[in-house]
């Protein structure tokens, strides 16, 4: 078992190094091949940043009063309004995991994401101080993180599907929809047609899923690293490092600003994508 | 980037947080938020009730005030009636007493006048025969001269 460096990771300096170094995940490989080798700094995150989630919810609903409630109680009761109402509106069946799963959905992806407004090399630089050579904060910039989630997802619709419709409809819609045909001769013909559109659809779920996560998260990242860049390496005595040092503190603050809306908003589409899958999977075609 | 082991935990980890989520903490959130909703309907049932219930209570008010003025109204005029009765009878009685009086004060002068009269009738009967008697130089016996006496008596009380 060995911390760090990924084998294409090529030790170098300059920006380059710089960036490279950034996007390398703290892996811990127990020697069983490829597959084996998870992403430290991902899970450590995750399994942080849900504790606190459970932790503050716990306090809410411990301290749960049907009476006045507490500031607390209030701000989560209206983001759970929020999600309950938009489950109610979109999904008309009885699964209780719903609704839970969305806001789950909602705060676990939007804490991760507000990973990404801390400095970039606030916490990497004091995981080095404990001698963690690679450290990525950013759990959603982590494909891992995103396609699991995704997949996740993707086992919920399936799931939904079955216990909604029947193990025989749902079956059955994977040869007649979307195109529906009376005669049987038609129906023959269209079935692979309609069996090879189910498997797209299927698949470009989760993946549009994740990939719109992880896609947003990554370049985020990324700005946040080359603005960093500005001043990387730069001496006091040089005039350049004042100016381009104005430069990085606009941008920063320019690209924090707008990456507030992002990672909310990203938050909120994963959320409100399930709940719609979820949805259209529990109606009868 | 490799997709690896790693994707199934981070599965794994998100899904059971979610469980957990569904298991404890939303029941007891929803159910304060429900419950507190239920407590706000019927706190709003009731203030609308309470609502209507004093513009009866006003208008139930108003009614009785209505009827005790007219009520009170009513006891002044018989009031009224009943004092003017009662002056009225005063007045009837004085004024009967009054004349019961008078008739009685009239009535006493009269016989007091019959009473002096006779006396003095007497009086005049006994100087007169008290008279004779010296004029005759003798007894008159007021028996044998009764009716002459009488007569007299009669005569003096008339005129």
């Amino acid at each position: 078992m060995h911390f760090g460096m990924m084998a294409e990771e090529d030790v170098s300096g300059g920006v380059t190094g710089y960036i490279k170094h950034h996007l390398t995940h703290l892996t811990v490989d127990p020697g069983h091949g490829a597959f084996w080798a998870f992403h430290l700094d991902s899970i450590v995150f995750t399994l942080v940043i849900s504790f606190i989630f459970i932790l503050v919810l716990s306090i809410a609903a411990r301290r749960a009063t049907s009476g006045v409630p507490g500031k607390l109680q209030a701000a989560i009761e209206i983001l759970m309004e929020f999600v309950d109402g938009m489950v109610k509106d979109t999904y008309h069946g009885s699964n209780k995991f719903i609704a839970p799963l969305a806001i789950t959905i909602f705060c676990i992806v939007f804490l991760e994401n507000f990973m990404d407004i801390l400095p970039v090399d606030a916490l990497p630089a004091a995981a080095k101080l404990f001698g963690v050579e690679h450290l990525r904060t950013v759990a959603t910039a982590d494909l891992n993180t995103t396609v699991g989630m995704a997949l996740g997802v993707f086992l919920l619709i399936q799931w939904v599907g079955i216990t909604h419709k029947g193990i025989g409809t749902f079956a059955g819609e994977w040869f007649t929809a979307p195109f529906h045909a009376h005669s049987t001769v038609l129906k023959i013909l269209l079935a692979p047609i309609n069996f090879a559109f189910r498997i797209i659809e299927e698949v470009v779920r989760p993946l549009s899923l994740s990939m719109r996560l992880f896609g947003n998260m990554y370049a985020g990242e990324l700005i946040f690293l080359l603005i960093a860049c500005f001043t990387l390496g730069a001496a006091l005595n040089h005039v350049s490092t004042y100016v381009l040092g104005i430069a990085q503190f606009g941008a920063g603050v320019v690209w924090t600003v707008f990456h507030y809306l992002i990672i909310t908003l990203q938050a909120f589409i994963f959320m409100v994508l399930t709940i719609v899958y979820v949805g259209i999977s529990a109606e009868k075609h | 980037m490799n997709l690896a082991i790693t994707l199934v935990i981070q599965g794994v980890v998100f899904f059971l947080v979610a469980w957990g989520v569904m298991k404890f903490t939303w029941p007891a959130l929803m159910t304060a938020i429900e419950t507190r909703q239920k407590k706000i309907t019927a706190g709003l049932a009731a203030a609308g009730q309470s609502q209507k219930d004093l513009e009866e209570a006003e208008a139930r008010s108003k009614d009785i005030l209505r009827e005790a003025r007219d009520r009170a109204a009513q006891i002044v005029d018989q009031a009224g009636k009943r004092s003017n009765e009662i002056v009225e009878e005063a007045k009837g009685t004085a004024s009967s007493e009054a004349q019961r009086l008078v008739a009685q004060a009239h009535e006493e002068v009269a016989r007091e006048t019959t009473r002096a009269r006779e006396g003095l009738s007497r009086e005049v009967g006994k100087l007169a025969v008290e008279g004779a008697s010296r004029l005759l130089g003798r007894e008159i016996d007021p028996k044998t001269h009764a009716e002459l006496l009488d007569k007299l008596a009669a005569e003096v009380a008339r005129g």
